[in-house]
């Protein structure tokens, strides 16, 4: 990334940062003014004392947890994406598995972690990343497949005139074409990893994790411990959301280059 | 280039061709087509919609296969031509790849063909240079406008001097004005390339001024209604003004308005 668009990209977080900190301004106003009780609602600076002085315990759960996101996000992406590759080039296949995946997507997986835990063990770590890998892999199947089969027909015959095979064609047209569809992907996963994990780690797991911290600080009335908790949380997956948009930005060069529209809500390319 | 002798280009040899055969939705496309194409030739396939003229080109391209009969191309089997790597393809759709620059769209069909880098990218200035858009070697296909994008197209489709040219109505997207250019430009490359070229359109004017022949279809299933020969010399843009032109184009307007498809 060139100087100028880090500044320009700097300043265009201007207002977001304004509004944010005059948000936490009129929170901390709210809650003084009206005497709010801190059991229900404690004042940012609380929580920000309270970040400070947990911060050994919150910085080590939000590690942990961390780690738990991004290695079930590694797992979840890489079996999605392979295996949208694999299913395409078997047409049948992808047809069967598809609407299948669709129904799987809608389903909410979390719902899921006690019967994780009762597979894959509740004391260790991996029945909270079965959860995160299931909550992952099926959108990046579903948006991966629909990016490698999307492609414009006269694409698929010019190749073909090349006397290109398949692979040649998956490698050349289909795994560029859905890039744009697997980057909109990651952008909804990443921060979804974060989520799965910590409400994963409410049913069980070691106990030293966010979801725990959050849980037990709640139970003894520590609610501003519980909400330093979920500010770690918020870090993490707004670290995993903007590490997804530098993959975007990095793998995706022609879409900068088209006159600063970066990355429309659109995957889908003009015909 | 076409050292090919008196072997014809193309010979489509009773060609027929039936979409769903035996599933109960057979539809007929294209019935008894016999064609000969000379080597160097520049002709156009015309008719009212649905005359089956891109299944035909298809057919020519080994995109699809005929139901009955056969072609050949210089002599060989048209699948033998297609994996020979003998064709060159445009479509309406200009079809570059977005992740490509222009340079790397114009050298794909060489990166397939294993040609070294600094072959390729003599082969791509020298195309760029053709349909004179030198300066945009580092762009992205999208910074450019339709016409500029179809051009590239055309370079792409040429870099690796094919034997055979198949156009799809490439110049169907483009506006009127850019439209005649690019004509213009086409019958140049061709002048200067040599190749022979196969191009579908439904547009009388542009049939008249590209081709050195017409083939006329009629739909359902598409037949060779007549053959109009169309000799015009060396083609400039008083062309387009000349009286044997609008003779030519009226001949291929009353062709078409017999099979039921005049425009």
């Amino acid at each position: 990334m060139r100087l100028r668009q880090l500044v320009q990209s700097g300043t265009s977080l201007g207002p977001a940062v304004v509004v944010g900190l005059a948000g936490f301004g009129l929170w901390e106003g709210a809650v003084r003014a009206f005497g709010i009780s801190q059991f229900l609602l404690p004042k940012p600076t609380s929580i920000l004392a309270e970040l400070q002085a947990e911060w050994p315990v919150l910085r080590h759960a939000g590690w942990e947890t961390g780690r738990i996101a991004v290695s079930g996000l590694l797992v979840g992406i890489l079996a999605g994406a392979l295996l949208a590759m694999f299913t395409t080039r078997f047409r049948m296949l992808n047809e069967g598995l598809t609407p299948l995946a669709v129904a799987v997507n809608a389903t909410p997986i979390v719902a899921l972690a006690p019967i994780f835990n009762a597979w894959f063990g509740i004391t260790g770590t991996l029945s909270n990343q079965a959860v995160v890998i299931a909550v992952v892999f099926f959108p990046v199947f579903i948006n991966t497949a629909k990016g490698l089969t999307e492609v414009h027909p006269d694409e698929i015959e010019l190749m073909r005139s090349y006397a290109a095979g398949e692979w040649t064609i998956m490698r050349e047209v289909r795994v560029p074409n859905a890039l744009p569809f697997f980057a909109n992907a990651l952008r909804v996963v990443a921060p979804l990893s974060v989520i799965a994990a910590i409400v994963a780690e409410y049913f069980g797991g070691p106990q030293d994790r966010i979801g725990n911290v959050i849980t037990s600080n709640a139970g003894f009335a520590r609610y501003d411990v519980a909400w330093a908790a979920i500010a770690v949380a918020s870090a993490v997956g707004l670290a995993l959301f903007a590490a997804a948009l530098l993959v975007e930005r990095v793998s995706m060069p022609w879409r900068l280059a088209v006159g600063g529209s970066d990355s429309n809500n659109n995957p889908g390319r003009e015909t | 280039m076409n050292s090919g002798g008196d072997v014809p280009a193309v010979v489509v040899d009773g060609v027929g061709m039936v979409f769903n055969e035996g599933t109960g939705g057979e539809v007929a496309a294209l019935d008894g087509i016999d064609l000969t194409i000379r080597a160097g030739e520049f002709v156009t396939l015309i008719g009212p919609s649905g005359c089956g003229k891109s299944t035909l080109l298809r057919l020519i391209g080994d995109l699809l296969t005929p139901t009955a009969g056969g072609v050949s191309v210089f002599g060989k089997s048209a699948h033998e031509s297609r994996t020979g790597q003998d064709y060159g393809m445009v479509f309406q759709h200009a079809g570059l790849f977005d992740w490509r620059k222009v340079k790397a769209n114009i050298e794909l069909p060489l990166e397939l063909r294993d040609w070294s880098k600094t072959d390729r990218a003599a082969r791509s200035a020298e195309m760029l240079d053709l349909v004179k858009l030198d300066e945009f070697g580092e762009h992205y296909p999208r910074q450019l406008s339709g016409g500029m994008q179809q051009r590239v197209s055309i370079a792409r489709a040429l870099s690796f001097e094919p034997r055979l040219l198949l156009m799809d109505e490439p110049f169907g997207a483009l506006d009127e004005m850019t439209r005649e250019h690019m004509q213009g430009e086409l019958l140049r490359i061709w002048g200067e390339t040599g190749t022979t070229v196969v191009f579908v359109t439904h547009s009388i004017s542009e049939a008249a001024f590209l081709s050195n022949r017409v083939i006329v279809l009629s739909p359902r299933p598409g037949r060779v209604h007549s053959i109009i020969d169309v000799d015009l010399g060396e083609r400039t843009p008083d062309t387009r003004e000349d009286p044997d032109f609008f003779a030519a184009a009226t001949t291929i307007r009353e062709a078409l308005r017999s099979v039921g498809g005049a425009e």
